[in-house]
């Protein structure tokens, strides 16, 4: 895509491809990731974990470890079970959601594998490591829990003690049964959500440090400010003495939106020894206690006229928790509620979720949260459903989708979209795929018996995001809200300090941010300098996570400013003898209508400052704070098209093209937004080919590594082609939508919808993720993959 | 403890080390060269990737006794008198990076690269890059920076 100029140059920043201001430092190395750091005296931390998935712990001796050289100090559960409270969950979706109690470090029994169990404190990673291997713990095994089907059956065996279900919650929209009586055309599926690794590229990293009255936590986390809170609580340290600072935090997509065991219990340990400590995850250690994703198991069906027209949905999910409810787990599946009716009209929607405790890691938000799960099942079973019907998959969407005309629409789970253009989108995406020759071709090649079979993969999608309104999470029952704070201050010598509530890992805020400010306040693009990621800085927010930042955090900034502006015009009324209703703001320039007297914001700022001159009752200030807490999600949509060309000899699958139209409303940075969009299209395509957490019939994970998780490398991935529709959000003043999520939540589908197309005429009807060569081979070859 | 002599960024180092001791480690924790990162511990990621006597080596991969006398560059290295290397400004050109976690690497393999084919297309850099993982970009913006460096370099290296 290229630089677009939406506007003048001077007043235009807003709209502009802007190289970011954040690149200098990371380019240099002259970086501050949370390992990075040394405080005189620092300790390092290493945790031994529990090979096991599930056991009662017998014995722990840690006598051995102590006297080794360099260690400081060895600590089992034991030793912090007075203190170390439960890490928290912060959804507890349903009056019957149980919330076992999950101690950071395991006492008496572990439910997963990699739970910690010990841990060692020295002078330098590398003795902390060996004393691990001193360590003795006795464990009695207990059978793992696997299966989440199985788990709900009365004879397994129960990971805590009220049992394996976690919560049952249902919504229901419409008269489903009456929808589906008689309904002339039923398709029944069921797809499996397999579990993800959400790989960050860098590891998690905490360093806690104390005065002995006051702490500060550094983490590699996406949530300064809620970990803040919820650290003060778990930990009684008052909130006012615990300061937690987000450094350059690299990358997250969820996994970083968490409360650690480690992170409470590094805060722990300085507290004991009143010295720094570090602890910095390992990949092998990450892959087995990050957080993980996805992991459901959805029976959908849908009820459709003989002429497409859509009557109802019913789906029937498990999600897997794993061992315990960490902080958002419950909520993520409950997101999805609300997609999968997706951008369709019909009668009758019927959800209904129960989630599963097993003996695995813990899911929670991975790039989309709830979202691509339901996305990649309605898309899929659209396309199962235009299969029965004879219809050209596009053909059966556009026969059932919203028209643009028709928003605001109030859809059958009970949202309302502000605004879309589902024809633009998909005319768009069409023309740039060449949507007809390539049908013409994949005709042409099943015609020929050509053992190369070319499929055509559809995904038209919208998703919820920047969440979100307050109200909307209370009535779902959880915990915080979902506004955005900003600072912007005009300072002395002109320049402009904006403080945020988002915590950015990647995203690009401080560029974004700024040329918001600049349209907004007539500065230049480099007189603005962003603030973010330290709560002693950054006061209040609400951090990082569900394509929130822009559309809340940036509004917040525009509101600020706008405030600014406002006290702005009083002083320059009052300084140039004028009504401030005669006084017209153009490009950082107060104006008296009709003259040319005039005062800079600059020379404001400094009026400001030197207070020599103020109207009555003004503060010698000039800046403003705002807290924006919008009042619905926003939409973005889109439709994908992939080309995949399947050889049906070998089951291998190559992209061979694939066009992503997004509408994600007006664009503050054009080259922020593709990257957005070529990196969540990365991901979710990972989830469709390559990716899977894999556990044995032991509960052991086998995919610890990056050799056995396997994360696309550049030769896996093809060419974008990326464009956009620009349909401005209703909902704010700045037309956003979020655009973080929208290519992960849109690309699975696209890809497995086109594997299965170019199967169908071997009777292929589904294909499970990843799809590798070999479950390719195995769904043409009819044995089960 | 052996003791090495190693150049790391154009600066001379002495230092006693753990025969065990990774050179990136070294770089990161004795010589407080934080600029290059760790991602991995089985050599997949090459986050760590730095240039020993002018090839690209994963510096998790290599103990520090092994780089006795050599010369390391790393990220810290690349620009000149605040120049930044063609390569560097490339990847700031094109938005080649989000969170920045894999760039140093990413650039110094790059270089490498480049080294070995200067005009390198589209198909040879995703082939060259393919032991660097980057988890935010999707990697379009890189090929095309390194597209853009090579150019750049064959014109103008300094
Ligand atoms: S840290 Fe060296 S390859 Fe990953
Ligand atoms: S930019 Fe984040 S991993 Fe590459």
């Amino acid at each position: 895509m290229t630089e677009q100029l939406t506007r003048e140059p001077a007043t235009g920043e807003v709209g502009r491809a802007r190289r970011r201001k954040e690149d200098a430092r990371l380019i240099t190395g002259r970086t501050q990731w949370t390992d990075n750091i040394h405080l005189p005296g620092m300790l390092h931390v290493a945790f031994l974990r529990s090979p096991m998935a599930h056991a009662k712990i017998l014995r722990v001796d840690t006598s051995a470890a102590r006297g080794l050289p360099g260690v400081v100090a060895v600590y089992s559960g034991e030793d912090f079970a007075a203190e170390q409270g439960s890490l928290p969950c912060a959804w507890p979706v349903s009056d019957d959601c149980v919330i076992p109690e999950h101690p950071p470090m395991a006492v008496s029994r572990v439910r997963y594998p990699g739970e910690a169990v010990a841990c060692v404190v020295a002078t330098d990673r590398y003795r902390a490591a060996d004393a691990l291997e001193a360590i003795e713990v006795d464990y009695e095994p207990l059978p793992a829990v696997l299966d989440m089907t199985g788990a709900l059956t009365d004879a397994a065996p129960k990971v805590h003690e009220s049992g394996n279900k976690a919560f049952t919650w249902k919504f229901a929209g419409g008269d489903i049964d009456a929808a589906l009586q008689d309904a002339p055309v039923v398709v029944e599926r069921t797809y499996v959500q397999q579990r993800l690794i959400p790989s960050a590229m860098e590891p998690r990293a905490v360093v806690a440090t104390t005065d002995g009255d006051s702490f500060t936590l550094y983490s590699a986390t996406q949530i300064p400010h809620i970990l803040r809170v919820m650290a003060a609580l778990t930990t009684g340290i008052p909130e006012h003495k615990l300061r937690v600072i987000a450094p350059d935090v690299g990358g997250g997509f969820g996994s970083k939106l968490q409360v650690t065991a480690e992170e409470i219990l590094a805060l722990l340990i300085t507290r004991r020894l009143g010295r720094p400590v570090k602890w910095t995850e390992s990949r092998s250690e990450g892959n087995l206690t990050v957080h993980h994703g996805r992991d459901q198991l959805q029976r959908i069906t849908v009820a459709a006229d003989r002429d497409g027209r859509l009557r109802g949905l019913k789906v029937d999910l498990l999600a897997d928790m794993g061992a315990y409810l960490m902080l958002v787990t419950p909520g993520v599946p409950v997101l999805g509620a609300f997609m999968y009716n997706a951008i369709y009209k019909m009668d009758a929607y019927d959800f209904t979720c129960t989630g599963v405790f097993t003996t695995k890691m813990p899911t929670d938000a991975y790039r989309g949260a709830g979202r691509p799960e339901a996305t990649f099942a309605i898309e899929r079973i659209m396309d199962e459903l235009a299969a029965e019907l004879g219809l050209d998959p596009l053909d059966l969407r556009r026969r059932n989708w919203i028209a643009h005309e028709e928003f605001p629409y109030t859809t059958i789970a009970g949202l309302t979209y502000d605004s879309g253009n589902y024809e633009a989108a998909t005319a768009k995406a069409m023309e740039l795929f060449g949507y007809e020759e390539l049908r013409a071709e994949q005709a042409a090649r099943r015609e020929a018996g050509d053992p190369v079979q070319l499929g055509i993969g559809v995904s038209t999608y919208t998703e919820m995001c920047g969440l979100a309104p307050s109200r909307v999470l209370g009535a779902l029952a959880y915990s915080a809200g979902g506004w955005e704070h900003a600072s912007v201050r005009m300072l002395p010598t002109g320049a402009v300090e904006v403080v945020t509530g988002t915590s950015p890992h990647g995203q690009g805020h401080v560029t974004s941010w700024s040329q918001i400010v600049a349209d907004a306040l007539g500065v230049p693009f480099e007189a603005v300098t962003v603030l973010h990621g330290d709560t002693a800085v950054s006061h209040k927010g609400m951090d990082t996570y569900g394509s929130r930042s822009l559309v809340v955090g940036g509004v917040a900034v525009l509101r600020a400013c706008e405030k600014v502006k406002e006290k702005a015009r009083r002083l320059a009324a009052h300084m140039l003898e004028a009504a401030a209703e005669d006084i017209e703001f153009d490009a950082g320039s107060f104006r008296v209508k009709g003259t040319s007297a005039a005062k800079s914001i600059q020379e404001l700022a400094f009026a400001a400052f030197a207070a020599h001159n103020l109207p009555d009752g003004f503060e010698p200030r000039l800046d403003a704070d705002a807290t924006f807490d919008p009042e619905n999600f926003s939409y973005p949509h889109g439709t994908h098209l992939c080309a995949v060309e399947v050889d049906t000899e070998t089951g291998m699958s190559k992209i061979r093209s694939y066009v992503a139209v997004d509408d994600v409303g007006n664009v503050v940075n054009p080259l922020i937004v593709e990257g957005q969009v070529h990196g969540g299209l990365a991901q979710g395509i990972a989830q469709a080919l390559y990716e899977e957490a894999v556990y044995d019939g032991e509960g052991n994970l086998l995919t610890t590594t990056m050799a056995d998780y396997l994360l696309p490398t550049a030769l896996d991935l093809p060419d974008f082609i990326t464009d956009r529709t620009e349909t401005p959000a209703t909902t704010n003043p700045l037309g956003v939508k979020g655009v973080g999520e929208a290519g992960t939540i849109a690309s699975t589908p696209a890809v497995v919808n086109a594997i299965v197309d170019a199967l169908r005429p071997y009777g292929v009807t589904d294909v499970r993720m990843p799809c590798t060569p070999e479950r390719v081979w195995r769904a043409i070859h009819g044995s089960s993959s | 403890m052996p003791r090495i002599t190693v150049t790391v960024d154009g600066v001379g180092y002495e230092e006693e080390v753990e025969p065990r001791l990774l050179l990136v480690h070294l770089l990161r924790d004795t010589l407080g060269k934080t600029g290059t990162p760790i991602g991995c511990d089985t050599t997949n990621c090459g986050a760590c990737t730095v240039l020993m006597d002018g090839k690209s080596v994963k510096s998790c991969s290599v103990l520090a006794v092994q780089a006795d006398g050599s010369e390391i560059t790393t990220v810290e290295g690349l620009s000149a008198n605040g120049v930044w290397h063609p390569m560097q400004r490339a990847f700031h050109e094109e938005h080649a990076l989000q969170c920045g976690f894999c760039t140093p690497g990413m650039i110094i393999a790059a270089i490498d690269l480049v080294r070995t084919d200067p005009d390198p297309d589209d198909a040879t850099i995703r082939e060259g890059l393919e032991g660097n993982l980057c988890r935010c970009t999707g990697y379009c913006n890189i090929v095309r920076a390194v597209r853009r460096g090579a150019q750049e370099m064959g014109v103008n290296t300094p």
